[in-house]
């Protein structure tokens, strides 16, 4: 039955940048059910600002394809949720539209990118949103507020109407307060798309299964050393653990290239991203530029006013990694490394199904703690395996450590995202009951 | 090492305009960041051409695309049907 959904809810954590009052919903697997969007993914007709002025008042001509495909299960489309500016951090702190707050702990960061959609989830403000993730940026909000969060196998979900930062790494995928429902939404959103050349036609259509007896599980050490706090990697050995109760085995692995992930993934992010905001000039959406002046000045003069420090930062660091004389140093050498990480990743693949490691490091950081920009990058580096990868990995909670939740992470072969679903699912059920 | 008149290069490469006195700043926070990317001195591996990889084409045929409104919504300055920029020379 279709109608309308009356959605006014208590923000007190700063989850949305717009919400729509009045949110008109259709009949279909998704009937009425309240969905909260990135504010990175277009919606026709709703503002869609990537949490940076420079989009402040950007409408949509067209909606995303995921956003269609919600609509036409009837979903009803609340709102458009706060993020790091463009997707560009692990702690929402970055968005325009001032930072959102865990509502686990509202002096904490909820993480990012994507902190926006799972506070809102988190709240209870809706039961499922989509994020997006780049480097962890579904999974690193998901972990720190204690909800689920799958990033599918790269071209698994379309990104056409997603306003990426670094095509090659970047995906759409479901968060929500229950496995069950972050599969319900995978189910709905990862349907072909011409439009996307980078995509499969490998539709997920699954019903999660808890069965997991003869499951090889791997567990790398690299995953649980230096910079991991020891009582996050006690409670993920734990749940491990519960892997194993279900009938799972354990087989250690190695990801030796981990060594140069994160470095490799700066590079890579930083140098896509450097090409992919030059489109933000002010001309085409955006404010209108000043005719009279000349075309670099007139640009320079509204990137520096309308883009915030962390963008206008990866933008540069992007320009000099790509720039002559550096580009052999720094973008070459990071595409090796990212090869090597696939094959280490297909090496581990050939003895177990999945890889189980914590999502993040640490718990949740405080609001305002993390003031350089090295340090912030240094907490992605076991959630950017993945992207670099392409592999699915999803993020379910599995207890706390100080009050705080932790993420346990489950990465597995490219187009078995059914496979870490039916993981973190087992998981899920077992504790639950 | 970068030095604070290559950063003002590299934001001229960019088209990103920065102030005065964000230049200590930027210099400081790249020369860490760039101190971190040594690592990737070690990689070992030549990059090869991608295998398994092929390119998907398709016949270039029209499909339905945005109208022209649709697509001048979001100009901020606009003439004749065209989107305003700025001059190039």
């Amino acid at each position: 039955m279709a109608g309308t959904l009356k959605f006014s809810p208590d923000d007190r954590y700063n989850a949305f940048i717009t919400t729509c009052r009045e949110a008109p919903f259709g009949d279909g697997a998704l009937g009425g059910t309240a969905i909260a969007v990135k504010d990175n993914i277009s919606t026709a007709g709703i503002r869609t600002t990537c949490a940076s002025r420079i989009l402040e008042s950007y409408v949509p001509p067209y909606d995303a394809h995921v956003v269609g495909l919600l609509r036409r299960e009837g979903a009803a489309i609340v709102g458009k949720t706060n993020m790091d500016e463009f997707g560009m951090g692990t702690t929402t702190e970055t968005s325009a539209f001032g930072p959102t707050r865990n509502p686990v702990d509202p002096e904490r960061v909820p993480g990012g990118s994507s902190g926006g959609s799972a506070a809102a989830v988190a709240a209870g403000l809706v039961p499922m949103a989509l994020g997006t993730d780049t480097g962890g940026s579904i999974r690193c909000p998901a972990a720190f507020c204690g909800i689920v969060g799958l990033k599918p196998t790269y071209g698994r979900v379309s990104r056409y109407g997603l306003i990426a930062y670094a095509n090659s790494l970047e995906q759409i995928g479901p968060m929500a307060r229950t496995v069950e429902d972050v599969s319900r939404l995978m189910s709905v959103i990862a349907k072909y798309d011409f439009h996307d050349s980078t995509m499969l036609d490998r539709p997920y259509d699954h019903r999660p299964t808890a069965d997991i007896a003869g499951l090889r599980v791997g567990v790398p050490e690299e995953y649980f050393g230096e910079g991991v706090d020891p009582r996050v990697a006690e409670t993920v050995r734990d749940a491990i653990g519960v892997l194993e109760g279900l009938g799972a085995s354990t087989v250690p692995v190695s990801i030796p290239g981990m060594r140069h992930a994160l470095a490799a993934y700066y590079v890579i992010c930083t140098s896509e991203a450097s090409s992919n905001l030059a489109r933000f000039d002010g001309v085409r959406y955006g404010p209108a530029v000043d005719t009279r002046k000349t075309w670099h000045e007139a640009y320079q003069d509204l990137r520096q006013e309308l883009f915030g420090k962390e963008v206008r930062r990866r933008i540069m660091l992007g320009t000099f990694a790509l720039s002559a004389g550096y580009a052999g140093r720094y973008y070459a050498k990071a595409q090796v490394a990212r090869r090597n990480i696939k094959e280490d990743f297909e090496r581990a693949f050939r003895e177990v199904d999945i890889i189980a490691g914590p999502t993040m490091p640490t718990v949740a950081f405080r609001l305002g703690e993390k003031t350089d920009p090295l340090s912030m990058y240094l907490s992605d580096i076991l959630t950017v395996p993945a992207n670099l990868a392409g592999v699915p990995a999803i993020s379910v909670p599995c207890g706390r450590v100080d009050g705080l939740p932790v993420g346990f992470q489950l990465m597995g072969r490219q187009f078995e995202d059914e496979r870490v679903v039916d993981a973190a699912f087992a998981y899920e059920q077992e504790v639950r009951r | 090492m970068v030095t604070e008149s290559d950063i003002e290069h590299i934001a001229e490469l960019a088209d990103i305009g920065i102030s005065r006195d964000e230049v200590p700043e930027f210099t400081t926070q790249f020369n860490a960041i760039l101190d971190y990317f040594e690592v990737l001195d070690t990689v070992q591996g030549e990059s090869a051409p991608a295998a398994g990889i092929i390119n998907v084409f398709r016949e270039d045929e029209p499909r339905p695309c945005l109208p022209q409104e649709a697509a001048l919504a979001n100009a901020g300055s606009t003439e004749d049907g065209f989107i305003k920029a700025p001059r190039v020379m």
